[in-house]
């Protein structure tokens, strides 16, 4: 679905992300991984348009995608969330979605002005929409309070909801259990797991849960300084010398095989 | 009684009715400059100039109705002449932007560049402007002058002083209404105004559901524009026109645009009023108004004015000053609209 082949993201002489190739399959649920500062969230912004690459190519279904502006990746379906939710604070948690589907007539001005019935039949449609995905993320009872007031995690909640306001076939969610109690981010695995299953929606997953990650991804990709180290199920990338070193440093992971035997 | 009458009638002619036109007119800058403002990330200094420049255009269109023998009956034909202005304003801001500013965008460049940038703009059209209509003063107002003439009120109302109402003066007011109107029926009712809203608010996530930026800027240009030339051929209809005064004019807009709130639409509306009226209010000679209403042992020497009509800036400044001091974000706590 998504192929990046030796990306950089070079900031001055820091080389955030320094020559990663992966590749995400159709489908899956795709967890990264990695310690602070392993360029994940680089990674994201340069697939996702924010941020131009130093040198290396990204595809989507075979075509060449790299550089693209986010709006227009947005057109594509490829989406993403951010590790600090955004939300536009002045507008009601409803009308939040009812920004994003594409292609509304209202966006049209001259509809605007004198196709107002059409223009009010498909807002309510729209309307109808978000909703009920409101209903299915169980926030619909804050869908007329202000974004900019609701908690961290009805943001994060939000967030998800906008990938579902259009016909999305990539999400990349950035964080989305950081700061979320125990609860929500239950619903939050919930939520990502049916829209796996029922719409199809790869998802490729940065989070540092692990038993967040364990229980809804596979593969489980890890990164460390800006390269791929590893891939494979979590199981398996918790047995890779390599991803331990990058974990915990060589001479901790050296005192802890010394004292338990094993890690 | 009588005395009172008098006394309000002063008021409402020499204050609160030119005040309230000349609120209207800053309030239509200062929404513009609000605008680019909030979307568009600057303090948009070719304000005044580009003013200048599209209401030549809207007093050639005048002129040239006029030859043909064409008019608007009652109303002043430069009402007709305003989509003239309107278009070639909003093709000059579009040209500009594609010249000047989108480069800047695309490099990411931080805010004071885009102002020194808007800056040249100005020059550039200071300059455009001088050379197709000249700096000199132009009268293009014509219809019916006066709705309500002093003699006629002296008559109806017997009272001693008069009020007069012209004609501008009210199409000032009724037609920055209506443009606010529409303005805020366009940022809350449509998805182009809540895009608009939604690009503003938060840039990042706006690209990232899909709303093109371009879109977005070049509506709010065409919107700004539209704003421009109606405040500049209002404000040339209700006083004069001459483009060192347009100029002039982009204090008051940005302190109206400051006092409300940055970025917010009814901040630059409300900051109008107060400028225009604590500019009106501080340099007009209070003498005749408490003349009606003091006994004449009570009345003092001087005129009762605090500041000089030529300080009417300075009225302004102050007002831009202690607002910068004590509530920096304006009445209506702006950055976003």
């Amino acid at each position: 679905m998504i192929r990046v082949e030796d990306l950089h993201k070079h900031f001055g002489g820091f080389h955030a992300v320094d020559g990663a190739s992966l590749e995400i399959a159709e489908g899956s649920i795709t967890g990264l991984i990695g310690p602070n500062g392993a360029g994940k969230t680089t990674l994201f912004n340069v697939i996702a348009g924010v941020l131009p690459p130093t040198s290396g190519k990204v595809f989507m279904a075979g075509e060449d995608i790299t550089g693209l502006a986010p709006h227009e990746l947005f057109a594509k379906g490829l989406l993403r969330t951010f590790q600090i939710a955004h939300e536009f604070h002045s507008m009601t948690v409803r009308e939040n979605l009812m920004m994003v589907p594409p292609r509304q007539s209202g966006e049209d001005l001259w509809s605007a002005w004198f196709q107002r019935k059409r223009v009010r039949l498909e807002e309510e449609e729209i309307r109808r929409r978000a909703d009920d995905v409101l209903k299915f993320l169980t926030i619909d009872h804050i869908a007329d309070q202000k974004a900019g007031q609701i908690s961290g995690g009805q943001k994060k909640l939000l967030e998800l909801g906008r990938t579902m306001m259009t016909d999305a076939k990539v999400v990349f969610l950035d964080e989305v259990g950081a700061g979320v109690n125990r609860t929500l981010l239950n619903t939050i695995a919930d939520a990502i797991v049916r829209l796996n299953q029922e719409r199809g929606y790869t998802f490729v997953v940065i989070e540092h849960d692990m038993d967040f990650i364990g229980r809804i991804c596979n593969p489980v990709i890890c990164m460390a300084e800006g390269k791929v180290l590893a891939e494979g199920t979590l199981d398996e990338i918790k047995a890779n010398e390599q991803v331990i070193e990058a974990y915990l440093g060589t001479g901790l992971k050296n005192k802890v095989v010394k004292e338990v035997g094993h890690v | 009684m009588e005395n009172i009458l008098n006394a309000l009638v002063v008021l409402a002619n020499f204050v609160l009715i030119p005040g309230l036109a000349y609120g209207s007119q800053i309030a239509l800058g200062a929404l513009g400059i609000t605008l680019i403002y909030s979307i568009l990330r600057f303090a948009h200094f070719a304000h005044g100039d580009i003013m200048a420049f599209g209401t030549a255009f809207v007093i050639f269109g005048t002129w040239g109705l006029q030859y043909l023998g064409i008019s608007f009956g009652p109303l002043p034909t430069a009402l007709l002449a305003l989509p003239l202005g309107i278009a070639v304003i909003i093709l000059y801001l579009l040209t500009a932007d594609r010249l000047v500013y989108r480069f800047y965008r695309r490099v990411k460049a931080k805010p004071m560049i885009f102002v020194m940038a808007s800056l040249g703009v100005m020059f550039v059209t200071n300059g455009l402007t001088r050379l197709l209509i000249g700096p000199g003063e132009r009268r293009f107002d014509d219809g019916q002058r006066f709705i309500i003439g002093v003699r006629d009120f002296r008559e109806w109302t017997g009272l001693a002083e008069g009020l007069a109402l012209r004609g501008s003066q009210v199409i000032t007011v009724v037609v920055a209404l209506i443009a606010m109107g529409l303005l805020f029926w366009f940022l809350n009712r449509t998805k182009s105004g809540k895009s608009m809203r939604a690009y503003s608010d938060n840039e990042d996530l706006a690209l990232l559901s899909g709303i093109n930026p371009d879109r977005v800027v070049w509506i709010t240009w065409a919107i700004a524009g539209t704003l421009m030339v109606l405040a500049g051929t209002l404000y040339g209809l209700d006083k004069s026109y001459r483009p060192f005064t347009y100029f002039m004019l982009l204090l008051p807009f940005f302190a109206a645009a400051i006092v409300g709130g940055l970025g917010s639409p009814i901040g630059a509306i409300v900051g109008g009023y107060i400028v225009a009226f604590a500019e009106m209010g501080i340099t007009y000679a209070w003498r005749r108004f408490f003349s009606h209403l003091l006994p004449d042992e009570w009345m003092p020497a001087g005129l009762m004015q605090v500041l000089p009509v030529d300080y009417k800036f300075a009225v302004t400044f102050g007002i831009l000053v202690v607002v910068l001091i004590f509530r920096p974000t304006g009445i209506f706590r702006g950055k976003t609209l």
